[in-house]
């Protein structure tokens, strides 16, 4: 009796787990069906190196992603140009300068800001940073690749700051002690061995900073200004991949082309993060690993 | 003291993966009697031990070939239930591991997954097993305290009335002093003594005064092989293995 | 002599890195909390919208956030925890269920707005739950699915093998040692995942862009099957529809405010959980 019951939950508990397994793994499956005419009418190399995106033109339209992919890279490297020394500056003086209990409010707090909505830093960036940036440079328009740069950047600090605090964290004692005995001084130990021990840890952050940078969709579209053309400045309006799905979604019309081209640009940056994510889970095993660390 | 076979272990080799962990153990566990199993760590005195109420079954990639005999019964043949031989075989833990709940809580665990949710009968089980496990005096007025508030001898000696309270026949104990200073060591000592009065008792201890104060049959493993098992008396004094008689004398171990 | 000057530069960046991380941040919250008092008053979380976005206040936006937030934990909840259960307590440990693990951290990092493609090809098309509350939740809570399938599992992994083996010891069986031992013991864990998934879920914008919100409206929804307003994406509309764009931002503001003090409050509720845990364990 108590065999059969115990048999039972293990099966209905097999069975809802694979299903919630199902459904995830699904969002491959959708995106991937769902992208196939493009792929098949553009072509695979076209949609992803033209710069021709010409989505409504009814007589030829055109679904090259190329200035889009541009747009999103051009943003993400300027965000992490400022998301990397000060995400990792914080971490460090976390892990290096700050005494027990301005460590443990420090963490927290980082924590906290990690969770602020990226509608909140994009609504900031339109109102508050996009006009200053245009002043400040005396630019045509503040909605543009540096300002995005800007707030994603300071959106990806807490994401960068907390992983790269969890890598320094770990690194044994016994390596500083080492290093204090013969007779180093803190920011040598600090920059010749534990930065190092942290080495990959630190390659983590990196990897998931940038993955949340590509995906983030409401700041780029709302600070970015949304031109589909290749910028030739960094002060040129650019956009990227996610705001051109956000925009556009609204107008295409279900199972045409556009609608398919869309889904077909949101399985182009599922297949970048999921790299991204695989290469940060890679390294961050290596690295717990090297230092004997449980997975 | 009687001399009626309650478990018989024949013919025992264990395996965890490739490591040959038990080798073909043969041994009688004589009722109403405590039973001691000595030898250094790692010499499979705890995997014996945790074959008896088969806790090895929650350990992965093991296999275990020969037969363990309670009252006549191999426990490893398929139509035995293994949650009726562990009810039937109590365990106390080389670490004191109460739940994170009250001390009544943890008492109740125990009959409650039986069935038991009377109140009255509840309390009453309660009672009688924590006096047994002498820890009543100490505990009565805080039965609804978290059980992580008692310090390491009380707690070891909650988890030993917590078993006592579901009435096992036999009692595994693995190392239950292993983390209490020696006054608690004391208790639990006296305890184990006092209770071979109506339980069959297994210890596993390195410490061989500990086995020489609390067992009347003793057995030396080395390596995973059962050396020498007879009477504690004859073990420690008159050992017939040369190698028994190094470890006792303390020359290795 | 040049060791300690070398020192001294160094240090003097970090703190240089942490207060200016600390200043672009706090800015934010300064700039958006200066200007959402201004507008922040009890007609403002009670009223609907009117005059064409311009007066008013923002209660069906609250409303709609609210039913999307319980709506999505009412889904990942049950169904996540069954996953970590089943991940923890009844799976073979092969490679198989390591790739599942694998693939399920992966999925925290997948965009947000692909999450809303998903919920667009399937709930609003395939199911035919249209643009609707209903489908708007159950996009949410795919998104946070993941999140609250490690947070369980890693709460669940993290109970003492010594308590499952007491419990085993007594006579129990896996499900009652399940249900009355492990899970109880990880409770607080699952609860943090919980409570920072439903902040995710509360403040995400683009997976409801295309299944559950719109712009205006100046009714409460009156089933699941109702599209709603909601905070993050009336913020979004208020910056980029409409025709009054002065008045429609310090309405924006407003909505900025709550929406901040609404997320702040539940994750520090969520840290505030874990440190009380922690310190109990230690």
């Amino acid at each position: 009796m108590i065999r059969t019951r115990e048999n039972i939950y293990k099966w209905i508990f097999t069975v809802l787990a694979f299903s919630s397994l199902i459904f995830l793994l699904g969002i491959i499956v959708v995106l991937f069906v769902e992208s196939i005419p493009v792929f098949r009418s553009t072509g695979l190399f076209k949609f992803l190196f033209s710069r021709n995106w010409y989505p409504t033109n009814e007589a030829n339209p055109e679904f090259g992603i190329l200035s889009m992919l541009v747009g999103s890279f051009v943003v993400t490297i300027g965000a992490m140009l400022v998301a990397i020394p000060l995400g990792i500056g914080s971490a460090l003086y976390i892990h290096e300068l700050a005494g027990d209990k301005q460590k443990m409010y420090l963490k927290n707090i980082v924590e906290v800001l990690g969770a602020v909505p990226s509608i909140v830093f994009g609504f900031f960036g339109m109102v508050i940073i996009s006009p200053f940036i245009q002043q400040l440079l005396k630019i045509p328009t503040g909605q543009c690749a540096f300002t995005g740069a800007v707030v994603l950047g300071i959106m990806a600090i807490p994401t960068v700051c907390s992983i790269a605090e969890d890598a320094l964290s770990v690194v044994p004692k016994a390596f500083r002690e080492a290093s204090f005995a013969l007779g180093a001084n803190r920011w040598q130990t600090l920059w010749g061995v534990v930065i190092p021990a942290a080495g990959s840890g630190i390659s983590t952050a990196l990897m998931l900073g940038i993955s949340r940078v590509v995906g983030e969709t409401m700041t780029v579209l709302m600070v970015t200004g949304g031109a589909a053309a290749i910028p030739n400045s960094i002060f040129s309006p650019v956009r990227p991949m996610t705001s051109t799905i956000a925009a556009e979604m609204g107008e295409a019309v279900v199972g045409g082309q556009h609608y398919h081209a869309l889904f077909a640009i949101g399985f182009v940056l599922f297949v970048i993060t999921l790299v991204l994510n695989l290469v940060a889970e890679i390294i961050s095993r290596r690295y717990r690993l090297k230092l004997g660390l449980d997975l | 003291m009687s001399d009626e076979i309650r478990i018989k272990v024949e013919g025992v080799n264990f395996f965890y993966g490739l490591k040959h962990a038990l080798i073909d153990v043969n041994m009688n566990i004589y009722k109403n009697m405590v039973t001691a199993m000595i030898g250094p760590s790692g010499c499979g005195k705890s995997t014996f031990i945790r074959l008896i109420n088969r806790m090895n079954d929650l350990v992965a990639h093991t296999t275990l070939k020969g037969k363990v005999l309670l009252d006549g019964k191999n426990i490893f043949d398929p139509d035995v239930d293994v949650v009726e031989l562990r009810r039937k075989v109590g365990m106390v833990f080389q670490k004191p591991n109460p739940f994170p709940k009250s001390i009544f809580e943890n008492m109740c665990y125990g009959l409650q997954i039986n069935g038991i949710t009377d109140q009255k009968i509840l309390y009453e089980k309660t009672e009688t097993a924590l006096r047994k496990a002498a820890l009543w005096d100490e505990v009565k007025d805080r039965l609804s305290d978290s059980a992580l508030r008692l310090s390491g001898g009380q707690q070891q000696r909650l988890c030993i009335a917590r078993c006592l309270v579901v009435e096992p026949e036999v009692i595994l104990f693995d190392e239950p002093c292993a983390s209490l200073d020696p006054i608690s060591t004391r208790k639990i000592e006296d305890l184990i003594v006092e209770l071979k009065k109506d339980y069959t008792i297994l210890v596993v201890t390195h410490n061989m005064q500990q086995a020489a104060r609390i067992s009347s049959k003793a057995a030396f493993f080395l390596l995973g092989e059962l050396i020498e098992f007879g009477n504690t008396e004859d073990i420690f004094t008159n050992p017939r293995d040369k190698r028994t008689e190094d470890y006792v004398s303390g020359r290795f171990g | 002599m040049k060791a300690e000057i070398t020192q001294k530069i160094g240090f003097f960046l970090l703190i240089a890195a942490l207060a200016i991380t600390i200043l672009f941040l706090g800015s934010i919250l300064y700039f958006i909390t200066v200007n959402g008092v201004k507008v922040l008053s009890w007609q403002f979380l009670t009223d609907i919208p009117r005059k064409a976005m311009t007066a008013g206040g923002v209660a069906p936006a609250i409303v709609g956030t609210l039913y999307l937030t319980l709506g999505s934990i009412l889904f990942s909840l049950p169904l996540g925890l069954i996953t970590a259960i089943y991940l923890v307590e009844y799976s073979p440990k092969n490679i198989i269920v390591n790739i599942l693990r694998m693939s399920i951290n992966n999925l925290a990092g997948v965009p947000s707005v692909v999450f809303g493609l998903f919920g667009l090809a399937v709930f609003v098309k395939f199911f035919g739950f249209g643009v609707s509350i209903l489908a708007g939740s159950l996009t949410l809570s795919i998104l946070i699915l993941p999140n609250i399938i490690s947070a369980s599992y890693e709460a669940l992994v993290a109970v003492p093998r010594s308590l499952r083996e007491a419990s085993y010891a007594l006579g129990a069986t896996q499900w009652q040692t399940i249900k009355n031992i492990v899970v109880p013991t990880a409770l607080p864990g699952i609860l943090t995942g919980v409570i920072l998934g439903i902040g995710r879920a509360a403040g995400e914008t683009a997976p409801i862009l295309f299944t559950a919100a719109t712009f205006y409206t100046n009714r409460y929804p009156v089933s699941p099957m109702s599209e709603c307003m909601a905070l993050p994406y009336h913020i979004y509309a208020l910056m980029t529809e409409g025709t009054h764009p002065d008045q429609q931002k310090m309405i924006a503001f407003g909505c900025a405010l709550i929406l901040l003090l609404l997320v702040l409050c539940i994750s520090a509720l969520a840290i505030y959980l874990r440190e009380k845990q922690r310190r109990k364990y230690v």
